[in-house]
């Protein structure tokens, strides 16, 4: 079996200032290169008639030769006594600055290059700043070409202090260590060099295997975000498999989990894999499934938790982002954010500040982030979505921007914002947390009543015949065997809000009114619902009390002038007979009624 | 977790990220050990079934028993198993091994490189798209009939290592292909973290890479621990030569070696004669450039 170590390497600083060579080089004084490769390389430039630089070891794709600099992110593969080291060779040049981040994405410690002649540049501080970003948390830096600093201490200190105080300046973590080298010569890569007698520190070689892997995560709280929910029948297979990588915790058989946003819980009932021996436990990094005690519906893009150790669930979220898109981000623009298996629309809901990564001059406008600019940014998602700070989680704490077909930023989240739903959403996270459920499921009740539950919530002004298109509806779904019930918010405030100033109260009424309807569609019920108390603003409260039970939001607007989000608008002059027909379709697009072709025919 | 694990969890994870997003997915397979992991990979990520067809590009010149070991195993596995081939070009002798016999200067004669281009790029991308027709391997009786779909697949998983060579070495997990399948390498989009390029503009398609983190070895130590199924080619009848990569008769030689059994193939990877040298030493149309060039328009 395989035990060696593994660990991926990041090599990234200012275009020309030496990173090619140094990962040649230490191929080379590794003895990692395949037999032939060096002497191949060395005789293509001598046919050629370029000078051999180590740096050709790995711009192996025709492009980079011809213009001599790195364009993509290679890989390659490096051994010493400790470790296998995966280098990964990223490009320094601005153009590439996504080929950059690919790279340094993925790695787990960092070696950021600097020339000693030319010194701090814009792409050391960039490159810098995405470090501290992207997560990598040992760097080293290597002061190189010292050759051509005449091997001056004071040369190599004054890089060291001006380099420190703009990651300071930005926050960004200090570097494990700073070592002046000359790649080109060797000295300090794999071995000391006799030309810095004043460097007593390891060597560039010595320090990669002092870096220590990431910590296991499986002692901090369970996160797994769902990646699909699978139900492969062939062969008479009829498990339903929640299926995801363990990004940290651990999850046994009999465990009690929840998922984010829908709140819903279960116990495991099995860890399913293929060719393995049966497992009653399993634990961080592992791309598992498991099957849940009972049928609840989840979705991709949940994080599945335990109860007391949940992700923050909102709408609102603070960021540091970088924009790579040809395109600026636009605050008036709808975009698609992917966090961790999540993705859904966001928009940036206040653009806090923008700046170049390097200078951190402000950037071009208050209202756009231009390519290769940072930002602070609050978003803003169309709906709530499960999340960590990327500080107490990685893997649920950063997300990318989709524009258009491209990824064209990605970024961190380094704080939550409450929104206007906060309240109500601890309310209701609380209440299904510790709902004591009865001893009939939702799946049982719907196999029964052959329909899901759901609200249909009438809007508009009074007398514009809510009420009328409303008991139609009511008689129509009773007619075909539905199990319906008229809410009347009148009616609510005769007994349950009899306490209730209407006006004063408002807050508090549309809290009963939310938690009466989950109530009853907990029942199974399709709830019809018309109130003159509760209007079209206040679904967004509706809705995060009922959790993910459809809701239906019908207005009535005979002026013909409302704009705001709703279902289905109607003008009021027509017929009950199309009401209900239009309704009942919706119901039946939402699953909630005709679930076999046999059912409700006569709607 | 030890190192095999983490391999097979980040290309499980792929997988699942790729059958979440193309409805037109396939998979390649070469009957190679690589692709071979990868279409156990999937069994591993869909908890035993593979919920997508498997491609082969069948040159013709492949070995016999490359074909027979393919066609158990699709039955065996329960595969949808899909070739496609350029036939015509090897009826009219448009190969490399057909013209070989001709006068340098001929224009009929074909480099090794140009019947890459044609049996394998070419017939690649026209079965992607369709406008080659596709032969379907018809379970029960095991007779390949014309497969009637001829809808694009649009999410293309490929075996391809970066540790092969240069220009595998550059490849993201997702890899976007523009209409005629070019590879803009110059211009790829960014991969943060795990987050991939899943939207695609109509009529490109991406290339999916769940194998870009494996070596021979742990590809070898893989097969190994998980006891999958290779093509004896690989191994030492006897006669002192095995196959260390599988690729058309005539553009490969095997090499020297006793190493009889895994165990052996292991042992000479990690301490002994092939510690230091590239697995694709004995793919003769790899020389400088050949193959990049190859990949850049549509090649695996």
């Amino acid at each position: 079996m395989s035990t060696r170590e593994q660990m991926s390497i990041v090599i990234v600083g200012h275009v020309d200032h030496g990173k090619s060579t140094v990962v040649g080089r230490l191929f080379a004084d590794t003895g990692s290169l395949p037999d032939g490769k060096l002497a191949a390389v060395r005789a293509e430039c001598e046919r050629t008639g370029k000078v051999f630089e180590y740096a050709f070891l790995l711009d192996a794709l025709t492009d980079e030769q011809d213009q001599g600099i790195t364009i993509d992110t290679a890989r390659c593969f490096f051994k010493t006594q400790r470790r296998d080291y995966v280098i990964i060779d990223a490009p320094g040049h601005i153009e590439f600055l996504k080929n950059m981040i690919s790279g340094a994405a993925r790695a787990e410690a960092a070696v950021l290059v600097i020339d000693a002649k030319e010194g701090v540049r814009e792409n050391s501080r960039r490159h810098g700043w995405l470090l501290g970003m992207l997560g990598v948390r040992q760097v080293v830096v290597c002061v190189n070409k010292m050759d051509l600093a005449d091997w001056r201490e004071d040369r190599f200190a004054s890089i060291e202090k001006e380099y420190r105080e703009f990651l300071a300046g930005i926050g960004a973590p200090p570097p494990v260590r700073f070592i002046p080298i000359a790649a080109l010569h060797g000295a300090n890569l794999a071995t000391k060099g006799s030309e810095m007698p004043w460097y007593t520190g390891p060597t560039l070689l010595e320090t990669l295997d002092g870096f220590t892997k990431s910590p296991a995560a499986q002692h901090r709280p369970l996160r797994l975000p769902v990646q699909a929910v699978y139900k492969f029948t062939d062969g008479g297979d009829d498990r339903r498999i929640v299926a995801g990588r363990i990004e940290s915790g651990s999850v046994t058989v009999g465990d009690e989990v929840v998922f984010s946003p829908s709140n819903k819980r279960a116990r495991i009932r099995s860890i399913e894999s293929f060719n393995t021996t049966e497992r009653t436990r399993v634990c961080a990094g592992h791309s598992t499934g498991f099957t849940l005690d009972t049928e609840i519906f989840v979705t991709r893009g949940e994080i599945m938790s335990r109860v007391d150790s949940a992700p923050q669930v909102g709408t609102r979220l603070r960021a540091n982002l970088v924009w790579l898109g040809r395109k600026p981000m636009e605050t008036s623009r709808d975009y698609k954010i992917k966090l961790h298996t999540a993705a859904l629309p966001v928009r940036i809901h206040r653009l806090i500040s923008v700046r170049d990564a390097s200078t951190l001059d402000p950037g071009a406008g208050a209202d756009r982030i231009g390519r290769h600019e940072v930002a602070d940014v609050e978003l803003e998602t169309r709906q709530p979505v499960a999340f960590d700070l990327a500080e107490q989680d990685q893997a649920t704490g950063r997300f990318v921007i989709v524009d258009g077909f491209d990824i064209a930023g990605g970024g961190i989240i380094t704080a939550t914002v409450a929104d206007d739903q906060e309240g109500f959403r601890l309310e209701s996270r609380l209440r299904d947390f510790r709902w004591i459920s009865g001893g009939v499921s939702p799946s049982e009740r719907r196999a029964l009543f052959h329909h899901a539950p759901a609200l249909v919530l009438f809007t508009g002004k009074h007398g514009v015949g809510k009420h009328r298109y409303a008991r139609a509806l009511e008689q129509a779904l009773f007619r075909a065997r539905i199990a319906t019930y008229l809410l009347d918010g009148a009616n609510l405030l005769l007994g349950v809000g009899n306490d209730l100033a209407a006006e004063s109260a408002r807050h508090e009424l549309v809290r009963r009114f939310g938690e009466i309807a989950h109530l009853l569609t907990d029942a199974g019920l399709v709830v019809v619902s018309t109130s003159n108390a509760i209007g079209l603003s206040d679904h967004a409260s509706v809705r995060t009390l009922l959790g993910d039970r459809p809701l239906l939001t019908i207005d009535i607007d005979p002026a013909g002038t409302a704009t705001s989000d709703c279902d289905l608008r109607l003008r009021g002059d027509e017929s009950e007979l199309t009401v209900v027909t239009r309704i009942t379709g919706l119901l039946r697009d939402r699953g909630v009624i005709g679930l076999n072709d046999t059912t409700h025919t006569d709607l | 977790m030890d190192q095999l694990d983490q391999l097979e969890a980040q290309s499980v994870y792929i997988l699942r990220e790729a059958y979440r997003h193309f409805e037109r997915l396939c998979m390649l397979w070469s009957i190679g050990k690589d692709s071979t992991v990868m279409l156990w990979l999937a069994r591993k990520a869909f908890f035993g079934h593979v919920p997508f067809p498997l491609m082969h590009i069948d040159t013709s010149y492949k070995l016999p028993e490359m074909i027979a070991y393919r066609d158990r195993l699709a039955r065996e596995f329960n595969l949808r198993m899909i070739v496609g081939a350029d036939a015509a070009a090897v009826k009219e002798g448009r190969t490399f091994p057909l013209t070989q016999h001709l006068p340098d200067g001929d224009p009929r004669k074909l480099t090794r490189v140009q019947c890459c281009g044609i049996l394998k790029r070419d017939a690649l991308n026209s079965t992607l798209s369709g406008e080659r027709q596709r032969q379907r391997l018809n379970l029960t009786t095991g007779v390949y009939e014309p497969d009637p779909d001829r809808e694009p697949y649009h999410g293309v998983i490929a075996g391809v290592r970066a540790d092969e060579e240069g220009s595998r070495s550059k490849e993201r997990y997702f890899s976007p292909r523009d209409k005629s399948g070019t590879w803009d390498v110059g211009d790829q989009p960014p991969e943060f973290w795990n987050q991939f390029k899943t939207d695609y503009a109509p009529g490109t398609h991406v290339r999916i890479h769940p194998l870009l983190d494996w070596t021979e070895l742990t590809i070898w130590e893989y097969i190994k621990r998980e006891n999958i199924p290779v093509v004896s080619l690989y191994f030492d009848q006897g006669q002192g030569t095995r196959y260390r990569s599988l690729g058309c008769g005539p553009c490969q030689s095997p090499i020297r070696s006793n190493a009889k059994n895994l165990d052996d193939v292991i042992a000479e990877l990690k301490s002994g004669q092939l510690r230091s040298i590239a697995e694709r030493s004995g793919r003769l149309q790899d020389g400088k450039h050949g193959l990049e060039e190859l990949r850049r328009e549509g090649y695996m």
